[in-house]
């Protein structure tokens, strides 16, 4: 129990201490990260728990794709510019309101959920689980996902999926002018079509483009 | 007392496995220079030791001596730390491929999720390199293999998903003994050309080198690597390239299992098959660096997302109906 104390307080401790590194770090870079080390040290918790493939598709989704997402836009961005219009001058103490409204907000979030979940767990209906130990924690979660909750997670890929949609046709723009290599046309191209024999008469030439 | 016994075990064979798999990265890029001379018929590297078989210890040596140059603007932390990380990821990775039923690391549930975990962490190495070097050539190339790396995943993810559905586990054991009857890379052949072409580019090889294309990046993220950093980064490569040897020997050529289930052939170890069947898949690996040209960025772009990911998805629900008609989804 002790080396399992031990993971245990080291794991939070490096996920709480690169949460905080997150926003406290002058240079975006270095936030996205500690935002990838806050997701791997918060994996490792799940997979101490036993929940071998949450733990997984956290790091495979959230390390694996989407922080790379975010540190190819962050790197894109003219950070060095942007940084000195944010955290120059007065105007930085408007955010400060807002963002505790809404960080209150999230705190009792927590503390309503975490204590109904404690003390008033009839609510939540956990009891009558589906957790079935003999099971490994993949097949459970699918024999739940994909049975109970069918509905709702179809629908929250079909969420996902009208995101995708609705990003990719607010960034689309339709540019004239580009030259296109179509892999059909060019091999189904025949001999006749590109190579063409010609009298050439004798001081007169051949208009070549036209 | 007991806790430190079972601590020096794991360490030994943690030190069982890795110090091989580092010898054989070693022998692996003589390997690979000499497919690649023999394609070209030149000799390659064949004058330090038998065959010049000691070639990459001797580079090895050199990289030693030679002095690590920090540039004076990169980022000091993160440019040191890039080597160590695709190194490590490299290694650690090995943790779970079995070289037999029993001998394998750590035997996980989700063994096939690790690796693919650990290998799609590979890119953060190659982007912690080109960004912190702050010079334009290492960062078009981290750019780049950003990009390139994470397109590939996703057809990787969809071949993973066609073999999972005939296993029905994610265990890397289960999956190899799945193919007692038949290697899946007979009823699933188109599925192995993809995952063999996507890892082609998932680990930054001749035709998809475009990260490190010499004539366009100079070396891209590499170029301001020096000594025993530039090594470390060269080592990595080369163990992610035999770990997706491995992963493809594994997914679809039956692992450690012997070809034909007869006395003469079973009586030689598993580990020794695996080891037969990486270095088949790299000497492939080998000849299509010699053989192939490199693809221009929008090709390969086009190639993972337009062809590759719409044709694994379809092959996703004709294996997925096929097993279903013909009630041979593996249920337990």
């Amino acid at each position: 129990m002790i080396a399992h104390a031990i993971f245990f307080y080291t794991f939070s401790l490096i996920a709480v201490v690169s949460a905080i590194m997150v926003t406290a770090s002058k240079n975006t870079v270095h936030s996205v990260f500690f935002l990838i080390l806050d997701f791997i040290s918060i994996s490792c918790l799940f997979i101490m728990i036993g929940a071998e493939f949450l733990g997984m598709i956290m790091l495979i989704v959230y390390v694996g794709a989407v922080a790379v997402l975010f540190l190819f836009v962050v790197m894109m961005l003219n950070v060095a510019q942007q940084k000195n219009q944010w955290f120059a001058g007065q105007s930085t103490s408007k955010h400060i309101p807002v963002g505790l409204i809404i960080s209150t907000l999230i705190f009792f979030e927590i503390i309503i959920v975490i204590g109904g979940w404690k003390y008033k767990p009839e609510i939540f209906d956990i009891n009558n689980s589906f957790a079935n130990t003999s099971l490994s924690n993949t097949h459970s979660l699918g024999q739940i996902l994909y049975t109970d909750y069918i509905h709702v997670f179809q629908i929250s890929g079909i969420i996902l999926l009208v995101a995708m949609v609705g990003a990719i046709v607010l960034t689309f723009r339709q540019r004239s002018g580009l030259k296109r290599q179509s892999y059909i046309k060019q091999i189904s191209r025949e001999r006749a079509e590109g190579v063409e024999v010609l009298e050439v008469q004798s001081n007169k030439g051949v208009k070549i483009d036209d | 007392m007991e806790y430190l016994s079972i601590v020096f075990q794991e360490v030994y064979k943690i030190l069982f496995l890795l110090v091989p798999v580092l010898v054989s990265v070693a022998m692996i890029v003589w390997l690979d220079r000499r497919v690649w001379a023999f394609v070209q018929k030149r000799q390659g590297p064949n004058v330090v030791g038998p065959f010049g078989l000691l070639q990459s210890l001797a580079d090895a040596l050199k990289y030693i001596f030679k002095e690590i140059i920090i540039p004076s603007s990169s980022n000091k932390v993160i440019f040191i730390l890039a080597p160590i990380v695709t190194m490590t990821l490299a290694l650690i990775a090995w943790a779970v491929i079995p070289f037999s039923a029993t001998q394998v690391l750590a035997d996980i549930n989700v063994g096939i999720l690790y690796l693919f975990a650990v290998s799609s962490l590979g890119v953060y190495g190659i982007i912690m390199g080109g960004w912190a070097s702050n010079s334009k050539y290492p960062f078009l190339g981290a750019i780049r293999s950003a990009a390139q790396m994470v397109s590939y995943e996703v057809s990787i993810g969809v071949i993973i998903i066609n073999v999972l559905l005939c296993v029905g586990s994610l265990n890397l054991n289960d999956i190899v003994i799945a193919q007692q009857n038949m290697w899946f890379v007979i009823p699933l052949f188109p599925m192995f050309v993809i995952f063999f072409i996507s890892a082609l580019a998932e680990t930054n090889r001749p035709p998809f080198d475009l990260p490190e294309a010499e004539a366009e990046l100079v070396a891209g993220y590499q170029t301001e690597y020096s000594g025993m950093m530039y090594a470390m980064f060269w080592l990595g490569e080369y163990a992610n390239i035999l770990l997706m040897c491995a992963m493809g020997a594994i997914l679809f050529l039956g692992g450690w299992m012997s070809p034909i289930d007869v006395y003469p052939f079973t009586l030689i170890p598993g580990a020794i098959w695996l080891i037969l069947k990486i270095l088949l898949l790299f000497i492939l690996f080998a000849l299509v660096k010699a053989i192939v040209p490199r693809y221009r960025y929008d090709q390969l772009m086009r190639l993972g997302w337009k062809v590759f990911l719409p044709l694994s998805l379809i092959w996703v629900v004709l294996t997925a109906s096929y097993l279903f008609y013909f009630n041979l989804l593996p249920v337990n």
